[in-house]
C-alpha cells in the first residue's frame, strides 16, 4: 500500500510537470503571438514590454524561459500583474481559494447524497414510473448551461419574489466561515444547490447504469442464492461495487471544480473565488493571473486524481496488489 | 426518435433564418439600432425607453411584443430584435457544436485508431498526450487557448485564421475534447486487434491501411456514431460557456452564449433576453442527449436484453 | 425435530428421525415445469415439461448441451430467474411444500438455507470487494442468530473442511487472491454453511482445469457423505455424471429425453441423443477416431421443430418423429423416442459390435 501511494504520487508529479510545460507552451510558444505584448496588457509602453521581455527571458532559449517562469510562479512567488500593477498573482489565488473550496465542498456533499440516492432509487425501481423520471432529470442536468441556471435562480430569488417568499435570501456575495458560519451557509445555499443540481443528475445516471450492470453480475446471483434480501443485495453488494467508479468520477469532477470549472457559478453568484479571479483577469486579458489560475487549477486536478487513485485502492482490493 | 425530431426542428428553424428573417425582424440582427422605433397599439414608441424607476438613469429596451412579425421577444440593450438574434445565434451555436464535434471525432478516430492499431511508441506517445490533456480541466484548457489565440488569430504555415473567425472556437473546442473520444476508441481497437478476423486479415498479408479501413473502422463506427450527438451537445455547451466569458464567438457575430451574456445586464428588467437563448440550448442539448442514448441502445441491444439470469 | 439442546447453531443437522413421511417422500418433486420467455423474436420455451424427483441423499445429474434448459429449470424453481418477460408454470414441491411462486420473503428463507447453489464460474461468483470470510459469514448470519464471532469461527471451520490450507489466515483474503479451484472450494464452503438439504451445482467443474475438476468432484462426494445432502448436478459432461450421479436426466431443447438410474442410462441408453452424448455412435466416415460429436447444432430455442425436437439431428428418424414423443418406459427408466425397444437394442448392439471390431483391428 505504501509503495502504491509513493508510485502514484510520483506519477502525479510527472503529470504536473507535463501540464506546466503544456501551459507554458500555450502561453509562450504559440505561433504568431508575442507573449511580452500580451503580458503587458492593452495599453503598455514599449519600456514595459522591454522590461517584461527581460524579466521572463523572452529573448533566451525556451527551456530557460520555462525555468524562469516556474521560478516566478512557485519559488519566488512574485509573478505579478501588469494590468493592475503590483498585484501579485500567488497571494491573490491563495486568498480566493477558500471561497472556491467552500462552494465546491458544500455542493459536493449535496450532489453525492442526492445523486447516489437517485441512482439507487432508479435502479431499484427499474422500469417503473420513477426510473425514467430520474433519468430524464439526469439528461436535463447535463444539458443545462451552469451559468444560465445560476442566472435563473438569481432571477427567481432576487427579483420579484425577493420581497415575499425569498426575502430570507441574502444578496449575492461571500461571508467567510470563520466570520459567521450561519451567514456563510446562507450565502452559499443557492450556489450550492445550483452547482449540485447539475452533478446530482449526472451521478444518478452514471450510478444507475453501473448498478444495472452490477445487478447482472454473477456475484449478485450468488448473493440471491445465499438468500439475502434484495435490499441487502442492492446496497451491500451491487452498490458497494458500483461506488468504485463513482469515486473515480467524483475525483475528476471535484478536482476540476476546485481547479476552476466552478468559475461560471462563481461569476453568476458573485463569489470572489479563484474562478471569479480567472474571469476578471480574462476581462482584462491579464495574462500572468490567467496563467497562475490555470496552473493552480491543473495542480488541484492532478492532486485530486492522485488522492482518488489511493482511495480507489482502499475501495477495490484488486487494485492494491497491482 | 423524439430527440432526433426536436433536434432537426431546431436546426431547420435556425438554418432557414435568412429566408424568413426579414418577415419577423425588419432590422439587421447584428447592427445596433439605438434610435429605432416600433409601432405599438397605434403609437410610435422608442425601442430603448427611459427608465422610470429608481433614479431614472439609463434606458431599458422594449419588452416582448409577442407579435411574431416584429420584436417578438423584445429588443436587447442595443435595440436589436432578440428573436432574430436568437435564430442567427442558433446558427453559430449549432455550427460550432456540429463542426467541432465532427472535427473532434475525425481527429480522435485517426489518433485512436493509430494508437490502438500500431501500438508501440506511437501508442505510448499518443496515450501520454491524451493523459495530460485529460488531466487538464476542459474549461481552463479552452480558456487558455482562446485567450492566446483570440486577439491575434492562429498562424500555422500558410493557414491563417483571423481572430474573429468562428473557426477559432471550433478548433479549440474540437482539440480539447479529442482525448474524450480517442481514449475509448483506442481501447476498442486494442480489443478488436486480438480478435480472430483481424488476426486472419493480418496473417493474410493485407496492408495496414486496408485492415484499418475495411476491418477495424466498420467495427469501431458504432462507438463514433454514438459519441457524435453527445459531442455536439457537449461542444455547444462549451461554446456557450466560452462565449459567456466573452472568449468564444466575437461580436458582431452572435451565438446563444453571447446573447445570454448580453442579457445578463438586463436580467432583472428584461429577463427574456437571457432566458430565451438558455432555453434553446437546453432544448437542443436534451434532444441530442436523448438521441445519443437512443443510438447507444440501438447499437448495443444487449443493454436492453440483459436482465434475466 | 431439531434438537434444541444443540450447543452451537452450526452442528451438522441431526438427520431427521425416520418418521413415515420423511422416508417415503422425495425431497424435491418437480412436476411438468415449463419456463418461457417472451422476447422480440417470439416466445422462447426454455423448459418444456420437465418432471423429476430428487430423493434424500440422492445425487441426480441433469445432462445436456448448452441451451438445453437445464440451468434455467433449476434457477427458476429457486426464483432466481428475474426477467419480467418470464412465465413459469408447473409444480415444485420441496419436503412436500409447494415452493413455486412463493413470495420472495419466504423463498429467501429456503434459498441458501435449505437449498444452496454452486455456480459454474468461481472467478465471478464471489463479490470482488469483500474477503471470503465476510461472504461466508454473511450467509450464516442471514439464516440464523449467530454472532459475528461464531460465524467467523464456523467460516474458518468450513474453509478447512473444503480443503483450503491455513484457513485462519486465508479467511481474510479477497477472492482475487485465490486460484480458480480454491475459489470454487470457497463457493462450496459457502453453499454448505447452512447445512442445506439440497445442493444444486451448476456446471461446478466446467470452468476448471482437468486435475482440479477431479479434486472438486471428489470433494463434493466426500462432503455429500458427511453432510447427508442431496445434490442436483447440472453438467454437459457424461464423465461427471458417471462419477457422481445416482440418477440421470438427459435434457434436449428444454425437454427431458431420457430419465433413469445412472447404471441403466450409461449401460443401456435408449434415446439417440443419449447415444450421441455418450459418444457411443461412431460415424461411418470416422472409423479410426473415437472422438465423436453429435452432428448438427443444438436447436434454436426460437425455432424448436414440431414433433421430436432432436429429429433434425437424428440418424434414425422416421415418419412417427413428426409428432412429439412422450416419455415412455418402465418406472425407473424412461425415454422420449418413437423407436421401439427392439429397434433400440438392435441399433445399440450394431454400434457396440462396430466399436468392438474397430478395437480388434
Amino acid at each position: 500500500m505504501g509503495l502504491f501511494i509513493i508510485r502514484r504520487l510520483t506519477s502525479a508529479v510527472l503529470v504536473m510537470f507535463a501540464i506546466s510545460v503544456l501551459v507554458f507552451l500555450i502561453f509562450f510558444a504559440t505561433p504568431g503571438v508575442d507573449p511580452a505584448a500580451r503580458i503587458a496588457g492593452r495599453s503598455a509602453t514599449p519600456q514595459i514590454v522591454a522590461q517584461i521581455r527581460h524579466e521572463f527571458g523572452l529573448d533566451r532559449a525556451l527551456p530557460i524561459r520555462y525555468g524562469l517562469m516556474m521560478d516566478h510562479l512557485f519559488i519566488k512567488q512574485d509573478l505579478s500583474s501588469y494590468v493592475n500593477i503590483g498585484d501579485r498573482v500567488v497571494p491573490q489565488i491563495i486568498s480566493a481559494a477558500p471561497v472556491t473550496l467552500s462552494l465546491v465542498l458544500g455542493a459536493a456533499v449535496i450532489w453525492l447524497l442526492v445523486g447516489v440516492a437517485g441512482g439507487v432509487v432508479a435502479a431499484a425501481n427499474r422500469g417503473k414510473f420513477i426510473d425514467p423520471l430520474i433519468m430524464f432529470f439526469g439528461i436535463a442536468a447535463i444539458s443545462v448551461p451552469a451559468y444560465w441556471l445560476g442566472e435563473v435562480v438569481n432571477l427567481i430569488t432576487q427579483s420579484k419574489l425577493h420581497s415575499s417568499i425569498f426575502s430570507w435570501v441574502p444578496s449575492s456575495g461571500f461571508v467567510s466561515l470563520s466570520a459567521n458560519p450561519g451567514q456563510w451557509a446562507l450565502h452559499l445555499l443557492f450556489p450550492w444547490l445550483t452547482l449540485a443540481a447539475l452533478y446530482a443528475g449526472i451521478y444518478a445516471r452514471v450510478l444507475r447504469a453501473e448498478l444495472v450492470n452490477a445487478l447482472n453480475e454473477d456475484y449478485v446471483r450468488t448473493a440471491r442464492a445465499k438468500g439475502l434480501s434484495e435490499r441487502r443485495i442492492l446496497l451491500r453488494h451491487a452498490l458497494r461495487c458500483s461506488l468504485i467508479s463513482i469515486v473515480s468520477l467524483f475525483g475528476l469532477d471535484f478536482g476540476a471544480l476546485i481547479g476552476g470549472a466552478a468559475l461560471l457559478t462563481e461569476v453568476v453568484f458573485g463569489l470572489p473565488g479563484v474562478g471569479q479571479l480567472t474571469y476578471t483577469s480574462l476581462q482584462n486579458l491579464d495574462l500572468p493571473v490567467i496563467m497562475g489560475c490555470v496552473m493552480y487549477g491543473a495542480f488541484f486536478v492532478v492532486l485530486a486524481n492522485a488522492v482518488v487513485d489511493v482511495l480507489y485502492a482502499f475501495l477495490d482490493p484488486r487494485v492494491r496488489l497491482a | 426518435m423524439a430527440g432526433l425530431a426536436v433536434f432537426l426542428l431546431v436546426v431547420t428553424i435556425c438554418l432557414l433564418a435568412p429566408v424568413y428573417a426579414h418577415d419577423i425582424a425588419h432590422v439587421n440582427p447584428f447592427a445596433s439600432n439605438l434610435q429605432g422605433t416600433i409601432v405599438l397599439h397605434g403609437k410610435v414608441v422608442q425601442l430603448l425607453q427611459q427608465n422610470t424607476q429608481g433614479l431614472g438613469l439609463g434606458v431599458t429596451p422594449i419588452g416582448p411584443t409577442w407579435n411574431i412579425s416584429h420584436y417578438f421577444l423584445g429588443a436587447d440593450n442595443q435595440g436589436r430584435d432578440v428573436f432574430a438574434r436568437l435564430l442567427y445565434g442558433g446558427r453559430s451555436s449549432l455550427l460550432i457544436g456540429a463542426a467541432s464535434a465532427l472535427i473532434c471525432c475525425l481527429a480522435a478516430t485517426i489518433l485512436g485508431l493509430a494508437a490502438g492499431y500500431f501500438g508501440g511508441p506511437i501508442d505510448w506517445v499518443l496515450s501520454r498526450i491524451f493523459d495530460i490533456i485529460w488531466a487538464f480541466p476542459i474549461y481552463l484548457l479552452a480558456i487558455s487557448l482562446s485567450v492566446v489565440l483570440l486577439t491575434s488569430g492562429l498562424q500555422i504555415g500558410f493557414i491563417h485564421i483571423g481572430p474573429g473567425s468562428l473557426m477559432l472556437p471550433i478548433l479549440i473546442i474540437a482539440a480539447v475534447f479529442v482525448p474524450y473520444v480517442a481514449r475509448p476508441l483506442r481501447g476498442i481497437v486494442l480489443s478488436l486487434r486480438e480478435r480472430e478476423f483481424i488476426q486472419a486479415a493480418i496473417g493474410s498479408g493485407a496492408s495496414d491501411y486496408r485492415i484499418l479501413m475495411k476491418e477495424i473502422l466498420p467495427n469501431a463506427a458504432p462507438t463514433i456514431i454514438v459519441f457524435l450527438p453527445l459531442m455536439v451537445a457537449f461542444n455547444m455547451l462549451t461554446e456557450s460557456a466560452l462565449s459567456f466569458l466573452s472568449i468564444g464567438v466575437q461580436p458582431p457575430a452572435a451565438s446563444w452564449g453571447t446573447i445570454i451574456n448580453d442579457g445578463l445586464g438586463l436580467l432583472y428588467t428584461r429577463p427574456v433576453v437571457a432566458i430565451a437563448p438558455g432555453l434553446m440550448i437546453v432544448v437542443t442539448a436534451v434532444a441530442l442527449n436523448i438521441l445519443g442514448d437512443g443510438a447507444r441502445d440501438a447499437f448495443d441491444p444487449k443493454a436492453k436484453l440483459r436482465g434475466s439470469i | 425435530m431439531r434438537s434444541s439442546t444443540s450447543s452451537t447453531p452450526f452442528s451438522i443437522r441431526e438427520f431427521d428421525l425416520p418418521d413415515e413421511t420423511a422416508s417415503t417422500q422425495p425431497l424435491l418433486e418437480v412436476d411438468d415445469l415449463r419456463v418461457s420467455f417472451a422476447t422480440r423474436g417470439g416466445v422462447v420455451q426454455a423448459v418444456d415439461g420437465l418432471s423429476l424427483q430428487v430423493g434424500r441423499r440422492e445425487v441426480v445429474g441433469i445432462v445436456g448441451e448448452s441451451g438445453s434448459g437445464k440451468s434455467v429449470a433449476m434457477y427458476s424453481l429457486l426464483g432466481l430467474v428475474r426477467d419480467s418477460n418470464v412465465t413459469i408454470t408447473g409444480r415444485v414441491r420441496f419436503e412436500g411444500r409447494d415452493i413455486l411462486g412463493l413470495p420472495d420473503q419466504e423463498m429467501r428463507s429456503i434459498r441458501g438455507h435449505d437449498i444452496a447453489m454452486i455456480f459454474q464460474d468461481p472467478m465471478t461468483a464471489l463479490t470482488p470487494v469483500y474477503n471470503v470470510g465476510w461472504q461466508i459469514a454473511e450467509q450464516i448470519r442471514a439464516h440464523g442468530t449467530a454472532t459475528k464471532q461464531q460465524a467467523r469461527t464456523r467460516a474458518i471451520e468450513l474453509l478447512g473442511e473444503v480443503g483450503i490450507p491455513d484457513p485462519a489466515r486465508r479467511i481474510d483474503q479477497y477472492p482475487h487472491e485465490f486460484s480458480g479451484g480454491m475459489r470454487q472450494r470457497v463457493v462450496i464452503a459457502m453453499a454448505l454453511s447452512c447445512n442445506p438439504k439440497l445442493l444444486i451445482a451448476d456446471e461446478p467443474t466446467t470452468a476448471l482445469d482437468v486435475t482440479t475438476q477431479a479434486q472438486i468432484l471428489d470433494l463434493m462426494s466426500t462432503l455429500q457423505d458427511s453432510y447427508n445432502s442431496s445434490i442436483v448436478i447440472i453438467t454437459h459432461d457424461m464423465g461427471v455424471i458417471s462419477e457422481m450421479a445416482d440418477r440421470v436426466v438427459v435434457m434436449y431443447a428444454g425437454r427431458p429425453a431420457e430419465i433413469g438410474a445412472k447404471r441403466d442410462v450409461i449401460r443401456s441408453p435408449r434415446h439417440p441423443y443419449t447415444w450421441g452424448l455418450l459418444g457411443a455412435v461412431p460415424r461411418v466416415e470416422s472409423k479410426r477416431s473415437r472422438l465423436v460429436t453429435i452432428p448438427g447444432t443444438p436447436v434454436s430455442p426460437l425455432d424448436v421443430p414440431a414433433g421430436c425436437a432432436f429429429g433434425p439431428r437424428c440418424d434414425y428418424r422416421f415418419d412417427a418423429c413428426s409428432e412429439r414423443p412422450a416419455l415412455r418406459g418402465d418406472g425407473g427408466h424412461q425415454d422420449a423416442c418413437w423407436l421401439d425397444e427392439r429397434q433400440k437394442v438392435a441399433i445399440r448392439q450394431r454400434v457396440e459390435s462396430s466399436i468392438g471390431s474397430e478395437n480388434a483391428s
